[in-house]
């Protein structure tokens, strides 16, 4: 079947009272963004609660795949469209019907199935109304297949006509990611390691439509150039669905050191959680962002039990952490992770900052006033550090 | 400066080489099987590739197959025979510091119901005779061996090997794999008793995806490919002229002044390490001593440091070694060979490899064991415990 164009449902825009043409707009905008990759022409248009993609020399399979990794696209139906012929008329109902039987002669080969049609006219002046129009086409379909069975309650094909400016014949739903269009909410900063969680929660609170910048803490030479190529890989995953990251690389070496040497080994892993957190917090308020993207979980490892939460999320002063993996298990993140396709990335074995001085017992209940009691031990040079790492920051756009 | 000391898992290719082969892609393009003038060309340069690898080895041209490398040619030797030869026995062997190419080899066979048997190593990581000797039955069909190892340069007792074999069962064929071997040491399969013997170009100055596997006359051999039939069809598919050339040029420059640039490499293999255990402390340099190790290979162990940060210390100042072995430092398991030959668990992660060329030079070294020495105890300092 050649389909040429795309009908785009979605859900919560729909109901967005009168900000609704800046949620739709956005929307337009994100398909844009990603047609742009894709080969064919695309016109794309809003009107009255859809928007519609006409497309002519495309390849089916690209344009599904780009159009699944815009947020706030519910569903993705391919359609056939009839355009008025000349300037008032759409097909009379024999043509429609016409059209119907040739929609299901293209895409179902295989006729023993049941079906139902569902009209919809929003074109008042046509001359036969939603009711009629489907016993009519329905019974057009049946003589044309007498294999085909009519089921309204149940039918393995729905197929759609709309008569609106123009005729829509649409029966699949292809499943889109949900979520907001990207640009509606606003900006915050992921703290992005190589792990499996990250990236997902990043994924997480971008389907919100927010935008999304990102902080890599890389600590050359105890971690590789291939673990912060992994790193801007994960972003680049990410991107697909975001558009543009800026990925900030920040070289954390020394603190990590100086922690190394003036706190207990146990506590390392939180403390130096704490200044990446605290790091992070800076470059986001710089940034205009207006909160932090952790893939923390309670209880997955040491540094994410309640306690190490607490000690960790309590040096950031100037916005909310967003923590949108805090109740899932491992094996739901993993899913989605495999779901963006960030997976087989994700477990490329390269060390990250965090793993690389892990002690083999670290504490796992961290009380926060012995921890900032330890940290005094750094106030010798820690600011001075921190504004160095700051000062390292290196923004690589993706 | 740059000190490019990761010979082992590949090489810079020769400019020589490098010249040839964008001449005969540019120029020499024709198709080896077509029958003009311009086929003529490109199957000659088959021919002289045959010519000059055959008597590399002392050879016949005949007994040369080309291949995509040494995976391939390991592939193809291994399960190549085994499956020719299945009738007559399904017994094979192997030993436990093989590289995966050839491993993975034999895992296939075991799927295939052969039965393998894999000897151990000593604590220099050779095959000992006796459990060689022990474990061929009248059933076995192949013995497969690295020469020399990847891993720590030690050089198997092939030609031993070799004449024990035959003395045992004399149908038992023996596959050595001189991935790491050819180029610097002499090797005679005829008087080896080798009856096939892999080869890649890229570890000798030569192009990348391109090897060879010798083929003794007579052997029986199924391909692992099928097509068009080149190479009396035991590896079809249109063969790689430019690869082949280059590889052939490669060979010719690596067995040229041999004597005198293995001598070479020899001496700056003494260098390096003795200055290593002069300037480093804690250091273990694994493998056998001197005589039974290959010139260019060297595996040190530092204590109290992990391989993969001194890796990218050294990386960042432009130094290039590897940890282990190259072909397996993006995994988290443990080298096979430093843990057969029974290396303390916490220097297992503390080893790297240095391995050197013709190219190599003094400047590098000395570059290299600066380096280290100016940094180790900084970098000790911060060894997770």
């Amino acid at each position: 079947m050649q389909y040429h164009a795309f009908v785009i449902k979605y859900a919560e825009i729909g109901v967005k009272g009168k900000n609704r043409y800046i949620f739709e707009d956005a929307l337009v905008g994100q398909i844009k963004r990603v047609l742009k990759k894709c080969d064919g022409s695309f016109s794309i248009s809003k009107v009255a609660g859809r928007i519609y993609i006409a497309a002519e020399d495309f390849d089916f399979d690209e344009t599904v795949d780009a159009l699944k990794t815009v947020f706030g696209i519910t569903g993705i139906c391919p359609a056939v469209a009839i355009k008025r012929d000349g300037e008032n008329f759409l097909p009379d109902v024999p043509g429609v019907c016409r059209a119907v039987i040739d929609f299901v002669e293209g895409v179902y080969p295989d006729k023993h199935r049941t079906f139902k049609i569902r009209c919809r006219r929003v074109d008042k002046s046509y001359p036969m109304d939603s009711m009629e129009l489907a016993a009519e086409i329905g019974a057009r379909v049946l003589e044309a297949f007498p294999e085909m069975k009519v089921d309204v309650h149940n039918p393995d094909i729905l197929i759609n006509v709309e008569i609106r400016e123009q005729l829509n014949i649409f029966s699949e739903i292809i499943s889109g990611p949900g979520g907001m269009p990207i640009g509606t909410a606003g900006k915050a900063m992921l703290l992005l390691s190589g792990g499996i969680d990250s990236p997902v929660a990043g994924y997480m609170v971008a389907k919100r439509g927010v935008e999304l910048e990102a902080v890599y803490f890389n600590a050359p030479p105890y971690t590789s150039e291939k673990a912060r190529q992994k790193v801007v890989d994960l972003a680049k995953i990410i991107a697909r669905y975001t558009g543009k990251i800026k990925l900030h690389v920040i070289n954390f070496t020394d603190i990590q050191m100086y922690i190394y040497e003036k706190c207990p080994h146990d506590e390392l892993t939180i403390i130096m959680r704490r200044y990446m957190m605290k790091i992070a917090d800076i470059l986001a308020a710089r940034s205009g962002c207006m909160g932090l993207i952790t893939g923390e979980s309670i209880g997955q490892v040491a540094s994410q039990t309640m306690q190490s939460l607490m000690c960790t999320g309590e040096v950031v002063r100037d916005m909310p952490v967003y923590r949108p993996l805090i109740a899932f298990d491992k094996q739901d993140i993993v899913d989605i992770s495999v779901k963006i396709d960030a997976y087989e990335t994700s477990i490329l074995p390269y060390e990250d900052c965090c793993t690389i001085f892990v002690a083999k017992h670290p504490v796992t209940k961290p009380r926060l006033d012995v921890i900032e009691r330890h940290e005094e031990s750094l106030s010798e040079r820690i600011e001075e550090l921190v504004e160095t790492a700051l000062s390292t920051d290196e923004v690589i756009e993706l | 400066m740059i000190a490019y000391l990761d010979n082992s898992a590949t090489t810079r290719a020769a400019d020589e080489v490098a010249l040839l082969v964008a001449k005969v892609m540019t120029e020499e393009y024709g198709n080896p099987s077509s029958v003009h003038h311009m086929g003529t060309i490109a199957s000659n340069r088959l021919i002289d590739a045959r010519e000059i690898l055959s008597s590399t080895l002392k050879v016949t041209p005949q007994e040369i197959v080309f291949t995509s490398g040494g995976t391939e040619s390991d592939n193809m030797a291994i399960l190549g025979v085994s499956r020719a030869m299945s009738h007559s026995g399904k017994h094979v062997i192997t030993t436990s510091v093989e590289h995966p190419a050839v491993l993975e080899s034999f895992e296939e066979l075991k799927r295939e119901g052969f039965e393998v048997s894999i000897l151990p190593v000593d604590g220099e990581g050779r095959v000992r005779l006796s459990d060689l000797e022990k474990a061929i039955r009248p059933d076995t069909v192949l013995v497969s061996m690295m020469h020399v190892n990847n891993e720590i340069g030690s050089v198997m007792p092939i030609e031993e090997a070799g004449r024990l074999i035959k003395s045992v069962n004399p149908k038992t064929l023996f596959h050595v794999d001189a991935v790491q071997s050819y180029g610097k040491f002499i090797i005679r399969p005829r008087s080896m008793n080798i009856d096939l013997l892999s080869v890649s170009s890229h570890k000798i100055h030569g192009p990348k995806g391109v090897g060879f596997l010798y083929v003794k006359k007579g052997t029986r051999i199924n391909p692992i490919g099928y097509g068009g039939g080149q190479q009396k069809g035991l590896r079809s598919g249109t063969e790689n002229v430019p690869g082949i050339a280059g590889m052939a040029l490669a060979a010719q420059i690596s067995y040229t002044d041999f004597d005198e640039k293995i001598g070479r490499l020899r001496e700056m293999r003494d260098y390096l390490t003795a200055s290593l255990k002069e300037r480093i402390p804690d250091i273990t340099i694994n493998g056998p001593e001197r005589e039974s190790v290959a010139p260019h290979i060297v595996s040190v162990s530092i204590k109290g440091l992990r391989a993969e940060t001194v890796l990218n210390m050294l990386s960042d100042k432009e130094i290039y070694v590897s940890a282990g072995s190259a072909c397996t430092s993006n995994n988290p398991h443990v080298s096979n060979t430093l843990k057969a030959i029974g290396l303390d668990t916490d220097l297992l992660e503390s080893t790297i490899r240095i391995s050197m060329s013709h190219y190599t030079t003094r400047e590098e070294i000395d570059y290299l064991l600066d380096t280290l020495e100016s940094s180790v105890d900084t970098m000790r300092k911060f060894y997770r415990h």
